[in-house]
């Protein structure tokens, strides 16, 4: 068992950037009850934004520069796909039937892919992320890359943002009004259009920061990157009680280590010896999905609604 | 001299069912009007057409001299029209305290704001005791006195309160009429709709009464409450 450390950190770093992800689909949905299942999209176009900042820069630029300003574009991307998505495809639809905003969420995603892969440079094949170099780091018995440091430091940092921009800002407050009942927070005098367009903002801007992330770890992004990665966030945010910020961080930590935990250690149990490996792991995460929609539909933290927004 | 509120000819639709039918009426500064009628009058239809959530289907509205047609809900308020909605509507999950700020969402004078919130606690003690308390937990008189409060923090000039007395038990809603009356004396302008007719009447200085869509009867608080038809039909007696 000496590799359980190795499991439980490699299960923290993927469960950070499906809880970053996972924020944006909790948050449009505690706010307008759309799952926005373009969000995956938005999280790939992010990864092609950072890229294309890191291109331009001059080469022999050192990635601990380059970064800041790769985050900067890659969440400038997402923000500004996620607002058009909102903008001129959800928000004509307000009040339509709920499988209208479905449906064109499926044609959203399957347009942004199609979109890269003929318009983005050799959008075709994956597109090789640049890496950070040098050691890794050992940290409590378990290698770290260099490159992974960077979402186990954005993700905490990006929730205590967060955090306190709902409970303590005034667009916060506004934003926690329009989410437990929209006609009154107008009432209010509060514009529920612009809290939307917000919450959308938010939720790309988190998913550009995981699409780095990603970028840093697989040392790659492709067109196709954001539809495994999305739908395991969704889980996430399922899991952790949708409509909850800190449920979907929860969620995508759960999900993370069970997922690295099944894929090291289900091999073992006398039986399943051909269900371990790699091959297996979206297998065990989807039947955890399964197991807490059977046994607490409301999620991990489905009870405290106090903290939805 | 024009009212603050002049409502002409007024019709409100959900889809081809028109719940508003053509109503006209006036509110003056400083007065209390009531609007009353059974369920499915058109009353809360009326008011939230009027606070913006609704669109009309045609008519006139003109609040302090300005048209309000077209005007987003959340510019209504800005104008100085707040609406405490039927089934008081709080945000549960927030706090006393936090509900009252939203109702002061637009103002940016804290010290006034501060001041504001002491007003609704002196007015109403127990929601001071219990500012840090979840809105949703508080009982249905404490809602309603928190629902008026927060209508009150966007110092508005005209207070349009829904139902107050719904689902309060009498002695709570005696506390609600008596604190709508105060509100009254104090100056605040007010339109009240309610299904407790005698209650309504016997304080506001006009009333209108609506049957599905329509207004059938209107005058004086006082002469509609002595009016043989309303007492047969809404107070209650034959």
């Amino acid at each position: 068992m000496s590799e359980l450390p190795q499991q439980l950190a490699n299960g923290l770093i993927l469960g950070a950037m499906y809880g970053l992800i996972a924020i944006g689909y909790t948050m449009v949905y505690g706010i307008v009850q759309l799952i926005n299942f373009a969000h995956g999209e938005i999280f790939m176009v992010g990864g092609f934004g950072a890229l294309s900042v890191f291109l331009a820069l001059p080469a022999g630029t050192s990635l601990a520069l380059a970064l800041p300003i790769m985050l900067l574009g890659g969440i400038t991307v997402s923000v500004l796909v996620g607002i058009a998505a909102e903008r001129f495809a959800y928000r004509p639809l307000r009040g339509a039937p709920r499988l209208a905003p479905l449906i064109t969420a499926i044609g959203l995603s399957i347009a942004l892919q199609q979109a890269v892969w003929k318009w983005y440079p050799d959008g075709k094949q994956a597109r090789v992320f640049p890496q950070f170099k040098g050691h890794s780091f050992d940290i409590l018995g378990a290698t770290v890359q260099r490159g992974d440091i960077f979402v186990l430091i954005a993700a905490p940092a990006c929730m205590i943002a967060l955090g306190f921009f709902v409970a303590k800002t005034r667009s916060g407050r506004a934003m926690q009004a329009t989410a437990q009942d929209p006609d009154t927070a107008k009432l209010m005098g509060i514009n529920t259009d612009r809290i939307i367009v917000l919450a959308f903002a938010i939720g790309a801007a988190f998913a550009g920061v995981a699409a780095v992330a990603y970028g840093l770890r697989t040392g790659e992004v492709q067109f196709r990157m954001g539809f495994i990665m999305g739908l395991k966030a969704f889980t996430a945010a399922v899991l952790g009680g949708i409509g909850n910020i800190y449920g979907a961080m929860l969620g995508g930590v759960v999900l993370g280590i069970a997922e690295a935990l099944a894929t090291a250690y289900i091999e073992e149990i006398p039986g399943m010896e051909q269900f371990g490996g790699g091959a297996w792991k979206d297998v065990w995460a989807f039947v955890l999905l399964i197991l807490v929609l059977l046994l607490r539909p409301q999620g991990l933290l489905g009870e405290r609604v106090a903290d939805r927004a | 001299m024009t009212a603050l509120l002049e409502v002409e000819d007024l019709r409100v639709a959900y889809g081809k069912i028109e719940a508003v039918k053509g109503i006209s009426f006036s509110v003056e500064a400083g007065e209390a009007v009531t609007l009353i009628g059974t369920n499915g009058a058109g009353k809360t239809t009326t008011l939230r057409t009027l606070s913006g959530l609704l669109k009309p289907l045609a008519g006139k509205i003109t609040f302090d001299g300005e048209p309000l047609n077209g005007v987003p809900a959340h510019k209504i308020v800005e104008r100085g029209l707040a609406h405490s909605p039927e089934g008081r509507r709080l945000f549960p999950r927030l706090t006393i305290a936090e509900n009252l700020q939203l109702g002061a969402f637009l103002r940016k004078d804290t010290a006034g704001i501060d001041a504001d919130i002491k007003r609704v606690y002196d007015l109403f003690p127990i929601l001071g005791e219990r500012s840090k308390q979840a809105s949703g937990t508080l009982s249905g008189g404490e809602q309603q006195m928190l629902a008026m409060g927060r209508a009150l923090m966007s110092r508005p000039k005209l207070l349009m309160l829904d139902e107050p007395s719904m689902g309060l038990s009498p002695i709570m809603m005696q506390k609600i009429m008596e604190t709508i009356r105060e509100l009254r004396s104090q100056g605040t302008t007010i339109l009240l709709v309610e299904q407790n007719a005698q209650a309504a009447l016997s304080l506001a200085d006009q009333g209108h009464v609506m049957e599905i869509g329509r207004i059938v009867l209107s005058g004086s608080g006082a002469s509609l409450l002595h009016d043989e038809s309303v007492r047969k039909a809404y107070l209650g007696e034959d």
